[in-house]
């Protein structure tokens, strides 16, 4: 896959051109292979300031997540959740295509690109119950 | 080292005001009127400030809005803001300033008007960008705190029953006190059947919307033998943060009140079994049983049955938010000077009907953001020291 900065800029403006052109790719650095995310300009875990921009397997598992309450008319109930990428960061999300309240920690997840108000972002859909998880 | 803080400042005033509802009120007037109560308990005036701690969630510039409103120019000033850990931490950094003769007398002030103002939890933190959250419309900061009792269950099997449990035990508490916004009865029942906000905590789960100010005036312990009250010495103090965002935060059921406990006894030569009286800032239930694992009351994981066995009620073996906390008495925004206030006040002997017989040493509890900053004060009468 091509590993060019789409846009000048900081690791920010980096992570969401990607996202923009429907290409999800998190920082992986390339002194100790740690995968990063949020992005950042130098590697929490080593230092390093090397970092290839991967795109990440998109499977992950839920580990936490909660029902927002709210009325009806103003859209009703919705996901909010945090998934455990197989890559071994965190990020916030929601699952779609089941009811929120059926969401649950443990399940297998797999990433997609959504639009939403004329933005890129990344949720998930349930996946397929894998035997080793990647919740700790 | 040995050098240490334990012992070496003093609380010489602590007040509250206009807990509740203060229609018509600033959030600038509610916390004036609370400095200039605790000036008062403390037997000193404005003009003796001059050490100023101040937070808001309403200003931008919190040490410059509340200094002008005051009039005083004083020498110390100090703003940090951790969220509602903020007062909390803020008695460390006096503590130091006091000590290094910085200031000679220091007032840490909070007030606020966001239920008559807004309705509803007011942050200035609104306007800032958090591109990674922001999509998925986390409820902040209700959602957070959702997520880890929701893992806290999932690890530990903790129930929305002992969660209940907490909300249950802090209106009884908040029945003895005249003080508190919610004072008629509550059951488990009411708590699981309320109005669900965020699964698993109903609104009975969630702390109160409340208008109002508190506010503590610190001297050197030498100087706070002769002012009007006796002094409730600050015997250790100490916080910590793990994260800003909530999907950040490290681990959902672990905070960095590990740290700020096991610093803030070490400092005082302490351990849990020795307090007295125990102030934690309860925003939500779920507070109450990861806080009181985290500063080491219970271990990991045992903090659901440890609360629903009811010793957190009046009578119960743990005397904990005596005051009703913020799930029953107040809760204006940053709750961590009432935790303050209320430990004070407990020491003192003043707390009435609800006092803690022979209380010699309180904990004061301040969290901040999405169990983001944990501050831990623990304060004792002169036979403490």
């Amino acid at each position: 896959m091509p590993d060019a900065k789409p846009v000048p800029g900081g690791p920010d403006a980096t992570y969401f051109a990607f996202l923009e052109a429907g290409d999800w790719r998190i920082q992986r650095c390339g002194s100790c292979d740690t995968h990063i995310f949020q992005p950042r300009v130098m590697c929490p875990s080593c230092g390093g300031e090397d970092f290839q921009w991967v795109a990440p397997s998109g499977k992950g598992i839920v580990h936490s997540t909660t029902v927002i309450r709210r009325r009806p008319e103003s859209g009703g109930d919705y996901n909010v959740c945090l998934v455990d990428l197989d890559e071994g960061v965190r990020m916030m999300s929601r699952v779609e295509g089941m009811e929120p309240t059926e969401v649950a920690i443990g399940m297998a997840v797999a990433a997609r690109l959504a639009e939403q108000d004329g933005q890129t972002v990344v949720v998930f859909d349930p996946a397929p119950t894998r035997a080793v998880g990647a919740s700790a | 080292m040995t050098w240490s803080l334990r012992g070496k400042t003093a609380i010489v005033g602590a007040a509250t005001a206009h807990l509740g509802e203060a229609p018509g009120y600033s959030h600038m007037e509610i916390a004036a009127d609370a400095a200039r109560a605790a000036l008062a308990d403390a037997g000193l005036s404005l003009k003796d400030v001059d050490g100023l701690f101040a937070v808001s969630m309403h200003s931008v510039f919190p040490a410059l809005t509340c200094a002008e409103y005051l009039g005083i120019q004083p020498r110390f000033s100090e703003a940090t803001i951790v969220g509602g850990s903020s007062a909390v931490i803020q008695m460390q950094t006096a503590a130091l300033a006091l000590e290094n003769g910085l200031c000679d007398v220091a007032l840490i002030v909070y007030g606020s008007n966001q239920r008559t103002a807004s309705g509803k939890l007011h942050s200035p933190s609104g306007a800032e960008n958090l591109p990674y959250e922001k999509p998925y419309g986390l409820r902040a900061p209700i959602a957070g705190y959702a997520m880890s009792a929701a893992r806290h269950m999932y690890d530990y099997g903790t129930t929305r029953e002992q969660l209940a449990e907490v909300a249950v035990a802090a209106r009884m508490w908040a029945g003895m006190n005249e003080e508190a916004f919610h004072r008629d009865p509550l059951t488990a029942d009411d708590v699981l059947g309320s109005r669900m906000v965020c699964d698993p905590l109903t609104v009975r789960d969630c702390c109160l919307v409340t208008d109002g100010g508190g506010a503590i005036v610190m001297t050197r312990a030498d100087r706070a033998k002769d002012l009007r009250k006796a002094p409730i010495h600050l015997l250790g103090c100490a916080g910590g943060h793990t994260h800003r965002q909530y999907s950040m935060m490290p681990s959902l059921t672990t905070t960095a009140a590990v740290q700020s406990g096991r610093e803030a006894f070490k400092m005082a030569g302490l351990s849990p079994a020795d307090v007295d009286v125990v102030q934690v800032y309860d925003a939500f239930t779920i507070n109450a049983v990861m806080l009181l694992e985290d500063l080491g009351f219970c271990a990991k994981g045992e903090g659901g049955a440890f609360v629903g066995d009811g010793r957190l009620r009046p009578g119960g073996a743990l005397p904990f938010n005596t005051y009703g906390g913020g799930l029953s008495c107040t809760h204006p925004g940053m709750l961590g000077i009432f935790t303050t206030v209320e430990a004070v006040r407990q020491l003192r002997g003043e707390c009435g009907e609800r006092q803690v017989d022979g209380a010699t040493i309180g904990l004061a509890h301040g969290n901040g953001g999405m169990f983001a900053h944990e501050s831990t004060a623990l304060l004792g009468t002169a036979a403490a020291l």
